[in-house]
């Protein structure tokens, strides 16, 4: 029996309405039980005080350090190897079984779990190289888990720049370096920021990798040498450890926060940066 | 082998091949200086693979390859050791489709100067003021210099075009793709006002689909089929009493 188009039509916007309000139900309410749980235990001396008794009591401020540094450490490794790899790729290679391999690759590598990476993480950089539990460490270990999201993204970004511009440029007496410099990389930049926030993001979440290669120490880390624990490690501490429900959701809650403004501000300088464009 | 000393382009057997096929058949035409030489024909015939060969933006796509000699004042441009980045700045090109690139119109024109490194805000403007008036653009845009090129018309985006490659100051040659496809008949005749003035400057060469453009405009028209040039001479002549019936079978309409 054949279902005439109209109603097929109505039943498919409701199934599809349904999925989306179903999967935007979920994400409200594990935000909404989140910061329920976790707010009432958030306030300016739990921001910025340093914790007590392993994090019983007291505040979260070597963790919040942690986690705006770690990845800030990783982005810095990351987006300059990962936008080269990209730019590499797109502008200077044709299509060969190397750059199909290397592609197969960055996307294999995307699919590793994280403590695959920091298992690698611990045993190369923290006891190979000697650099012990630390930023550094922890940073590379990112570093790599987020290369193949920056090198596909960018390389996405950067194909999807008009030829057009490419030849207007290069019959106006561009290299190709400078068609990258001056036409490419500003329109692909839209798309370069996004592979780069979804780096920050998994960075920012990352408990498993983390605690392998930048350790868990509590303290306010004075050199790239020092260990450091981020929000996610405090939390998964806290709460696999039973030492403090009630820090644990807090933390979760201020992570929460935390990521929401990310994105936020990455919305907003994407939003500024395409009506720049267009002014 | 070159022709006269009033000849800025030589093309003697130039051939280009596109992976197998052969889109350029072993053309010999003296282009000349200061003039409009227009090219016309069908489709398919190696008009635009012909332009592109000139400053070698066919360079862009690997299958290309070409054979023969290719002179401009004398030299070979596909020679070993030839400055292709020079090349283009001495060889405009015009698209077309017209492609303002996402930036603003003051800043799309000073694309090339700026890549040669003029960087006296003075002289810029000048330049920008000039390439926009040659243009028949600058009253249009004058007030809004710093306003995104992609929010002119399609018009007056090719006419931004025409300005910006105008702006590169080593510029002798113009080459023309079938400018004015897109255009509506005001656009087009501003554009086609600049060139009959341009050629005072530069050496011009018009593809366009459009024959009657040709007649208007150039003072040589060379007809290509099928990726031969089938003749080329004095615009009047071609038009009036071509050598190759094939010609006349086309600028009447017959076929293509």
């Amino acid at each position: 029996m054949r279902i005439p188009p109209r109603y097929s039509q109505i039943l498919a916007v409701g199934l599809m309405g349904a999925a989306t309000l179903l999967t935007l139900l979920v994400l409200v309410f594990v935000v909404v039980f989140v910061l329920g749980k976790g707010l009432p235990a958030v306030n300016l001396q739990f921001l910025f005080g340093m914790p007590r008794d392993m994090g019983r009591a007291g505040g979260i401020l070597p963790a919040i350090v942690g986690t705006v540094l770690l990845p800030l450490v990783a982005i810095a490794i990351a987006m300059p190897l990962g936008v080269g790899t990209a730019v590499y790729l797109a502008e200077y290679t044709r299509e060969t079984r190397l750059t199909k391999v290397l592609r197969f690759g960055t996307d294999c590598l995307a699919g590793i779990p994280s403590i695959i990476f920091g298992l690698f993480g611990f045993i190369f950089f923290v006891v190979m190289l000697k650099m012990g539990w630390c930023l550094l460490s922890g940073g590379l270990t990112l570093a790599i888990m987020i290369l193949p999201t920056i090198i596909r993204t960018s390389e996405e970004a950067i194909r999807a720049v008009p030829n057009a511009y490419r030849e207007v440029s290069f019959s106006l007496g561009a290299t190709r370096w400078e068609t990258v410099l001056k036409v490419v990389l500003p329109n692909a930049l839209p798309g370069i920021v996004t592979g780069v926030m979804l780096g920050v993001g998994r960075s920012v979440g990352e408990t498993a990798a983390v605690i392998f290669t930048a350790g868990s120490a509590l303290r306010l880390p004075a050199t790239m040498f020092d260990s450091v624990r981020t929000m996610a490690v405090h939390f998964y501490i806290l709460a696999r450890e039973g030492i403090s429900a009630e820090n644990a959701y807090g933390t979760a809650a201020v992570l929460i926060i935390s990521i929401l403004l990310i994105n936020l501000a990455t919305y907003g300088m994407m939003h500024r940066m395409l009506a720049a464009r267009t002014k | 082998m070159s022709g006269d000393t009033n000849s800025k382009l030589v093309l003697r057997d130039f051939s280009v091949f596109h992976g197998k096929d052969h889109s350029l058949r072993r053309v010999s035409m003296d282009v000349k200086t200061n003039r409009i030489l227009g090219v016309i024909g069908p489709a398919g015939s190696g008009k635009t693979t012909f332009l592109r060969a000139l400053n070698r933006l066919n360079d862009l796509t690997p299958e290309i390859r070409t054979e023969g000699t290719a002179l401009l004042d004398g030299d070979d441009i596909y020679g070993g050791s030839y400055d292709v980045v020079r090349l283009r700045k001495r060889v405009g090109m015009l698209f077309a489709l017209p492609v303002a690139l996402p930036m603003s119109i003051y800043d799309n024109v000073l694309y090339g100067p700026r890549l040669s490194g003029v960087r006296d805000r003075r002289r810029l403007s000048e330049v920008v003021e000039r390439s926009l008036t040659a243009a028949f653009l600058w009253d249009e845009v004058k007030d809004r210099l710093q306003m995104s090129g992609l929010r002119l018309s399609g018009g007056q985006q090719q006419r931004l075009c025409l300005a910006r490659v105008l702006a590169m100051e080593e510029l002798e040659v113009i080459l023309l793709d079938e400018p004015c496809s897109g255009l509506d008949p005001i656009s087009t005749a501003k554009i086609e006002d600049a060139l009959t003035i341009l050629k005072d400057r530069y050496t011009i060469i018009l593809v366009t689909n459009n024959t009657k453009q040709a007649a208007r405009v150039a003072d040589e028209t060379a007809f290509f089929l099928m990726g031969e040039m089938v003749e080329m001479g004095p615009t009047g002549t071609v038009f009036t009493v071509p050598a190759d019936p094939r010609t006349g079978e086309y600028i009447t309409g017959k076929f293509g």
